[in-house]
């Protein structure tokens, strides 16, 4: 059994809490407290029904103070995959926490509102979901049972956003008709949709392949943690600690440390204290080496034929996420998986529409919200790859160094 | 299916193991906040892995509330020996009588939120900077919206308006003085996750997760097993019946549950079970509310 880890995008009444809920609940996955939060809506409505939306309801203080905290997590299992949700609230500082809960995700549901068709923030979602090349998009045609389950409706929509797919160059799209309500094609294929051949939701997301979607061709490995146990038996045993961030690495790989390129040979792997001949993407391991080289937190362990980027001056894409504004000039720590190091901000481009993909000047700071196309200068070289190529090695933020807070999201060009 | 694959235990596995070097390697001080449940021990066991050849490079912190049950506290000290980690036992005893504070009465005395107390003066004591806790995102709403690295100030309050934002697997733990963090890494685990990770990597469980037979009296649909701490009155009935234990806390205040389970496969079969008698329908039965009790319990610790 794998993981499937995907987020749902959509506005307010697109039905993404109803969605959700009816996934939790025809899968057969409902929490206890919330079963029983469901036994007390479905006591007080005649017909028996039940408030699927009840069951992504927020905390009390939300509901009293009525603000929105961010990105929650919610889970589910099926006898054939374990999806872990993000579930991102579709209205205030949305950029913000959608990108939060996309960061990790290997698919997300775009919902659409059958009665409007393609949106302004349809439009916006499927471009934050092509920035941060989330790898399968799923177009949920929702309240399908409020346009009479035409199928025209749900064709014009098909056409409307294939041209919003090719613009953003988004592969690999899957278009559904359903209704979250009824529970049309969610678990169990629709009756009354018999025009729609394709799979019901849930069947989709178990059987969608991502076998592909971890690059095993391309290894990258940085360090986490210099493992020294300094004791009488292990006395010269040092172990570079970290996650196969992509690819394969064997005992006897000619490997390079970077920035400062030295080479040298993997001597031992290790996985969980087992000695192991290969290890690979996602695994966290331990690289032993052939040589006694100065090594720490943050170095990059790569293949001699086949090196990433090492630069000190980098084009990126910000996407700003803090309250405080950003102006040409502030300095921050950017930290790239492990590496933390001095940065400034030299220059701002432009702005980046996310409703129309536009460039605009930038006019005083970058608000929050804002994605902007920059350029950073680093205090000592990063080890990486262009986000576009290589999500996983090409992603960075920017920590504000008084505040401590995390102000953007640093996509590497 | 290509031999470069992880099955979902392993991947949740590989995360949680990149959160504990993580900590390790940006934080001065950490700690494991060890709770004597299966939880940590499970944590214990993925701290193990990360740092192997090496030692867990921080101690096990137990907050004793003083009502544990001996066998925990007997795991405690064996799996402390075992990985050969620094154990810190620090006792809500001791707060009571220094702080002056009010021991609660009734007939289950709960010293559960007290807690927080010692927690917080042992935090001050070792000036711990990190602290690793083994809450799970599924176990209810707040935690659901909590990130992996979750800031506090030095209440040890959470401030759930001033999240920082949590990007692919970047995990920002600058903070001030004063502050200190609490790190969940096992946040995506499930209840199941754990017990089917339990048993794949044959993980020692104190007995009291397994069927025995116990002296309990009911209490509001609930078994609570008679000891120091919990003493029949006259109107109650003693029982002697076949329980375990679905999570392990205080003696005055965690609930067994009627079971025949005597390893990990019946254990495992038997949740699985009750969740599927939780599944579609909206009635539910004495055996399920119990359990979500019990579940409920836990957020006192952190």
């Amino acid at each position: 059994m794998d993981l499937l880890r995907f987020i749902t995008a959509g506005s307010v009444d697109d039905g993404k809490s109803t969605l959700i809920g009816r996934l939790l609940y025809d899968s057969k996955n409902i929490l206890i407290d919330q079963l029983e939060a469901l036994e007390k809506s479905t006591k007080n409505r005649t017909d028996g029904s039940v408030d699927l939306a009840l069951l992504t309801d927020g905390l009390r203080a939300e509901r009293e103070q009525g603000i929105t905290i961010d990105v929650a997590y919610r889970y589910f299992t099926t006898p054939k995959r374990k999806f872990i949700i993000a579930d991102a609230p579709g209205h205030v500082q949305y950029t913000r926490n959608m990108i939060t809960g996309a960061s990790n995700a290997s698919l997300i549901i775009v919902l659409v509102d059958a009665r409007q068709g393609v949106v302004e923030q349809t439009r916006r979602h499927s471009i934050i979901a092509s920035l941060l090349k989330i790898p399968h998009v799923v177009v949920a045609i929702n309240k399908m049972d409020l346009v009479e389950y035409s199928q025209d409706v749900f064709n014009n929509i098909v056409i409307d956003y294939a041209e919003v797919a090719k613009q953003l160059g988004l592969k690999n799209v899957t278009y559904i008709p359903i209704s979250a309500l009824n529970g049309d094609n969610i678990v169990d294929r629709s009756e009354i949709i018999d025009w729609y051949d394709g799979k019901p939701l849930l069947e989709f997301l178990e059987e969608v392949d991502t076998a592909h979607d971890i690059d095993l061709d391309n290894a990258r490995f940085q360090v986490q943690f210099v493992i020294r146990p300094q004791t009488e038996e292990l006395h010269d045993y040092r172990g570079y600690a970290g996650k196969i961030i992509s690819g394969i690495y064997k005992r006897g790989d000619k490997v390079k440390v970077l920035p400062a390129g030295l080479e040298t040979t993997i001597s031992k792997l290790e996985v969980g204290g087992q000695e192991v001949e290969e290890v690979f993407a996602p695994q966290a391991a331990v690289i032993q080496l052939a040589d006694d080289i100065d090594i720490s937190r943050g170095d990059a362990i790569v293949k001699t034929e086949d090196t990433p980027v090492v630069s000190n001056e980098l084009e990126v894409l910000l996407c700003w996420l803090d309250d405080k504004p950003l102006q040409a000039g502030n300095k921050y720590y950017l930290q790239h998986n492990s590496r933390l190091v001095r940065a400034v901000v030299k220059s701002i481009e432009y702005k980046l529409d996310v409703n129309t993909l536009q460039q605009q000047p930038v006019e005083g700071g970058v608000k929050l919200n804002e994605v902007v196309k920059a350029t950073i200068r680093t205090a000592s070289p990063l080890v990486y790859d262009p986000y576009d190529q290589f999500v996983v090695n090409g992603s960075a933020i920017l920590v504000d160094e008084t505040s401590n807070s995390t102000v953007a999201a640093v996509l590497l060009q | 299916m290509s031999k470069y694959h992880l099955d979902y235990l392993e991947q949740l596995e590989a995360e949680s193991i990149h959160i504990f070097r993580e900590v390790a390697a940006q934080f001065e001080r950490p700690a494991l906040l060890f709770s004597g449940g299966k939880d940590s021990i499970t944590m214990v066991h993925l701290a193990k892995k990360a740092f192997a050849p090496g030692k867990i490079p921080f101690p096990l912190v137990h907050i004793d509330t003083g009502h544990n049950f001996p066998e925990a506290l007997e795991f405690r000290d064996w799996l402390a020996k075992e990985v050969n980690a620094t154990l810190v036992v620090r006792k809500v005893e001791d707060t009571i009588q220094q702080k002056n504070l009010t021991e609660p009465r009734g007939k289950f005395p709960s010293r559960n939120w007290l807690q927080t107390y010692t927690l917080l003066d042992t935090i001050e004591e070792f000036k711990f900077d990190a602290c690793i806790g083994g809450a799970r995102r599924d176990e209810e709403k707040a935690r659901a919206k909590e990130r992996i690295f979750s800031v506090r100030d030095e209440f040890g309050q959470w401030n759930p308006k001033l999240q920082r934002p949590e990007l692919w697997n970047i995990y920002n733990g600058r903070i001030h003085k004063g502050e200190n963090v609490r790190v969940f890494p096992i946040s995506n685990w499930t209840e199941l996750d754990i017990w089917n990770y339990i048993r794949k990597e044959n993980i020692d469980l104190p007995s009291i997760y397994f069927a025995h037979e116990r002296q309990v009296i009911e209490h509001e649909g609930q078994l609570v097993a008679i000891s120091e701490f919990v003493q029949p009155d006259a109107s109650d009935v003693v029982l002697t019946k076949q329980v375990r234990y679905r999570t392990v806390g205080d003696m005055t205040c965690t609930a067994a549950v009627e079971s025949t389970a005597a390893n990990l496969d019946e254990v495992i079969n038997e949740i699985i079970a009750t969740r599927i008698s939780e599944r579609g329908e909206t009635r539910i039965d004495d055996k399920v509310t119990e359990a979500a009790m019990e579940d409920r319990k836990k957020n006192g610790y952190f």
